[in-house]
């Protein structure tokens, strides 16, 4: 054989264990996901199926299980994606104006990144709770202003749909911040000082200066945080348990899974066609997100 | 001149006041972000008698007990879990870091026909989102009869071509020269990448590790799909398993006490490692 | 708008937080520049030029003394009360807005009775840009320009709100060669037009003769020199300003005066009249040198260098403080590159003594 060869064998060789592992779990899976979504009446214990068509799709729109979980997703997102990117850029902007503890706020800021969403989930779900012994710490707070107590994780639709906003902004926060602290600390002080000198006002040099040089980094954290937010699934979990449709807060992940696995599962066709739904969803949203990006981020 | 002492005065006022106001914000952002973690904490020596009687919720204890640590682990199989995420973090952590870097080792090193394909194909692979293809493994996994197994858990994950993009880049920053320095000394090139890329790219190797360790740590979604079987649950699935059929009774305080066991490890992993962490996530860009 | 500084000092506590001990950057600086003059603060760097600058800019407080707009009191007001302008070595161009949002940013700031209209805005930005020649390029985003436009769009924005005194800083550091000397001109052509008075920060100290009015030497903050570029170049205070101006730089030999005379090595080199035997420095600048057969000073030729106009005669000597003599003389003269020893004659007035301790010029009496 020659050197050559020899070489390129080798190469080959070293690239072999990822290969084989991205082949198996990611490209086959990739195309199969499709096969199974045409394929009506799959029976995962036969492997038999009926017919080929769109069927699945079809029953999937048509699930109110799915319209319930689109629809809370959209609301989920809609309402995190925005919210926790705006408080987000208030704390960063907040921490690079101040010199003294800034570390320290800072560390601890990231700390829910490191944590098990789950397990948080309960400490959120215990704080918010309603149960006969006790109304729980967040109605005692409402209590104290003069409000009614709230069953936030039994009770009504919106009440859940707070907690759930809340507590996924709690959960996301710690990576936007850290972007864009980054990102402002990377402005150079020579603009701020050309500004200072031209006595612009600090909400101009904010909004005219500082707002469109951190725009790039900006528009990824929304785009970034679409995506995330319409995988939003283990959040749900953590605060409401397992059984999400009846719950009502189910996920259009949640749904893909539950379709999969659990007490109503065993339909890989039915999940196949709701994780490419989603998938479409998703790519048509960045889309539009990486759209409206090119026109407003200036460079 | 007074009017000049004038407008210093006010600048200075304003400044002072600003501080106090971006002070006080970010002290009520810590507190949301802190609370959860001393609400836990705090439950968790309460005992189970003093927790249900409270029904205002008590800020403090004065008798603090450790009954409810106990209890979590005779109760629960919490040691079981424990070990089981140990075991699957560090197997997943290992095979990963040895894949991944004969792979980035490939891209940036070794002159091989189809090397620039080959990578343009794992680049794509990046923006293919885990929701889909979780189903065919699942499958996939269940018909190779692994449900239930650590193979079947770790499998799916060693591999990650956001990780393998990162290590090359770093691999390519160190100079060709050392490369044909150990060749010209007869250096075989698994030689060079252990004793020498290994060694120099220990800083985004240990960042990897410490990423994927957090990752493996929190995983859910997968142990839950291909784990029924109590002996193979993970913190996280054991937390959900503890929450619908817990303690025979909704017993909150040992609840916590699971809870703070859970989140102790990587807590402790992120007071000492927080800079690093923070560079790398700042630098991977994860989690969307 | 005459600025004076009166006993400024700065101090900046030490990088090393463990050292107790501050910095200063700027010591004790006492000087007045006069309305409507081009002046060029000059020194190598570290030597706090900059702190300078931004000392007058109010970008930094100073730890004491005082800086005046005329009669003014300025030294404890923010930038944007002081009246100036700004030029940034990084031009600091918003690079998200085009050419003439970026002349126009500092006029939008105005309020009150200052505010101006729309179109007010837009005819002197258009002056502003016309005054330094890119109103053709308005819409553009500075990523689009070259350095040396970028440049003219920063001196635009500076001036457009007609400040009392224009601050730059190192403008000309990041231009090629070429494009340094034309911008130097423009520099010099639209302080001219204006009459504003102009400070700019330079480490360049052809730049600073060739454009300015005044030039301030200034050395590990501690100022050294003020005056006419070629007053501080004919009559130095000392060595370092000696040799910090001038390219080629002056030579520098030991020397002695015994008797009336300079001796350099052995040779009685020039006459010092009224100055008493002691030990110098004799600083010659390279056009102090001409040929001379019998010449009073000798030194061992080492190489000529024929420059077209001029011809430089490298040689060596004992006595010199650098491994290499440079002379410049006319290319009518010859010099045979074989001999060994070349014979210079020396202009007095470009020879200069200094005290070998203080290093402070001796001025003959």
């Amino acid at each position: 054989m020659s050197k050559e060869k020899l070489n390129s064998l080798k190469g080959w060789l070293y690239l072999l264990p990822a290969i084989l592992f991205l082949g198996v779990f990611m490209v086959y899976p990739l195309i199969d996901v499709f096969v199974y979504s045409f394929e009506e009446g799959y029976n995962s214990a036969s492997q038999t199926y009926f017919g080929v068509g769109s069927y699945n799709y079809s029953y999937v729109l048509h699930d109110t299980y799915f319209l319930q979980a689109v629809k809370n997703t959209f609301i989920l997102v809609l309402i995190t994606v925005p919210l926790s990117t705006g408080i987000a850029l208030l704390i960063s902007v907040a921490l690079s104006s101040i010199k003294p503890l800034r570390n320290l706020f800072q560390t601890v800021y990231f700390l829910p990144y490191v944590t098990n969403t789950l397990a948080v989930g309960l400490v959120f779900m215990i704080l918010f709770k309603k149960t006969a012994y006790s109304d729980g710490l967040v109605n005692l707070l409402i209590n104290w202003f003069g409000g009614d107590s709230v069953d936030f994780i039994d009770g009504s639709y919106w009440a859940k749909m707070f907690v759930l906003c809340f507590y996924t902004i709690w959960v996301v926060m710690p990576f936007k911040i850290l972007i864009l602290t980054s990102a402002l600390a990377s402005v150079s002080q020579e603009y701020y000082n050309a500004a200072r000198v031209d006595g612009t006002s600090k909400l101009r040099t904010f909004m005219r200066i500082t707002l469109p040089m951190i725009s790039p980094m900006i528009f990824y954290l929304v785009i970034t945080g679409f995506i995330g937010a319409f995988k939003a699934y283990s959040d749900a979990v953590a605060l409401f348990g397992t059984n999400l449709n009846a719950a009502e807060m189910n996920t259009i992940v949640g749904y893909v899974y539950d379709m999969l696995y659990g007490d109503s599962g065993g339909y890989p066709s039915y999940a196949s066609a709701a994780a490419i739904l989603l998938f479409a969803i998703v790519l048509t949203i960045t889309c539009i997100n990486l759209l409206i990006s090119k026109k407003k981020v200036h460079y | 001149m007074s009017d000049y002492d004038k407008i210093r005065r006010t600048e200075k006022v304003r400044g002072t006041v600003f501080q106090i106001i971006t002070y006080v914000f970010l002290a009520f952002w810590a507190l949301i972000v802190l609370f959860p973690f001393y609400w836990m904490v705090l439950t968790s020596v309460k005992s189970y008698s003093a927790y249900n009687s409270e029904y205002i919720p008590k800020f403090f204890t004065l008798s603090p007990t450790l009954q409810n640590y106990a209890d979590a682990f005779t109760a629960v199989p919490l040691a079981r879990y424990f070990a089981n995420t140990a075991v699957f973090t560090l197997v997943t952590t290992a095979v990963m870091l040895v894949v991944i870097t004969l792979a980035a080792f490939a891209f940036a090193r070794l002159e091989f026909r189809g090397r620039n394909i080959v990578f343009v194909i794992f680049l794509s692979l990046m923006m293919i989102p885990n929701e889909l293809v979780v189903i065919t493994n699942f499958v996939t996994i269940t018909e190779l009869n692994m449900r239930n197994t650590f193979a079947g858990l770790i499998l799916p994950s060693v591999t990650s071509v956001f990780y393998i993009y990162l290590l090359k880049e770093n691999f390519e920053q160190i100079p060709d020269s050392l490369y044909f320095a150990a060749k010209v000394d007869g250096t075989s090139d698994l030689k060079y990448l252990l004793k020498v890329l290994v060694p120099i790219s220990k800083p985004t190797l240990v960042t990897i590790t410490i990423l994927k360790v957090i990752e493996c740590w929190n995983s859910y979604v997968w142990p839950r799909l291909i784990t029924d079987d109590e002996n193979y649950y993970l913190v996280s699935n054991g937390i959900q398993e503890i929450r619908e059929n817990g303690f025979g009774r909704e017993n909150i305080p040992a609840m916590m006490a699971a809870v703070v066991v859970i989140s102790f490890p990587l807590v402790v992993l992120f007071l000492i490692f927080h800079k690093k962490i923070m560079a790398g996530v700042s630098r991977g860009g994860l989690k969307g | 708008m005459e600025v004076t500084l009166q006993n400024l000092t700065k101090k900046f506590p030490s990088r090393d937080r463990k050292k107790r001990e501050e910095v200063t950057a700027v010591s004790d600086f006492t000087f007045k520049i006069p309305d409507g003059k081009l002046i060029a603060l000059l020194g190598p760097s570290g030597c706090g030029k900059s702190t300078t600058l931004n000392l007058i800019s109010g970008l930094q407080k100073p730890t004491s003394g005082k800086i005046f707009f005329g009669e003014d009191d300025v030294t404890g007001l923010p930038p944007e009360k002081r009246g100036i302008g700004l030029v940034f070595q990084n031009y600091a161009l918003y690079p998200h807005l085009t050419v003439q949002q970026n002349i126009m940013f500092p006029l939008e700031n105005l309020k009150g009775k200052e505010k101006l209209t729309r179109e007010k805005m837009l005819e002197k930005a258009q002056a502003a840009a016309k005054l330094v020649q890119i109103d053709e390029l308005m819409e553009r985003k500075p990523g689009e320009l070259s350095g040396g436009q970028q440049q003219r769009v920063a001196i635009a924005r500076a001036l457009v709100k007609m400040p009392r005194v224009l601050l730059m800083d190192e403008p000309l550091s990041n231009l090629d060669a070429r494009l340094r000397l034309q911008t130097r001109e423009e520099i010099r052509r639209i302080q001219r037009e204006t009459g504003i008075t102009t400070i700019f920060v330079t480490h360049d100290q052809e730049e600073a003769m060739s454009i300015s009015d005044m030039i301030v030497v200034m050395k590990e903050g501690v100022l050294q020199q003020i005056g006419r570029p070629q007053e501080v170049y004919d009559s130095p205070a000392n060595l370092f300003v000696a040799k910090f101006l001038g390219t080629p730089p002056i030579n520098v030999f030991r020397g002695q005066v015994r008797d009336g005379w300079l001796y350099l090595g052995t040779e009685a080199v020039l006459e010092a009249k009224g100055i008493g035997n002691r030990e110098v420095y004799a600083g010659i600048r390279p056009e102090g040198f001409r040929l001379q057969k019998d010449g009073p000073f000798g030194c061992a030729l080492r190489g000529v260098e024929v420059m077209g106009r001029d011809v430089s005669v490298i040689c060596q000597s004992e006595a010199s403080l650098d491994p290499q003599i440079r002379a410049i003389i006319d290319s009518e003269s010859t010099v045979d590159p074989q001999a060994p020893v070349v014979r210079f004659g020396l202009n007095p007035r470009k020879v200069l003594l200094f005290d070998r301790e203080t290093e402070e010029r001796i001025l003959e009496g």
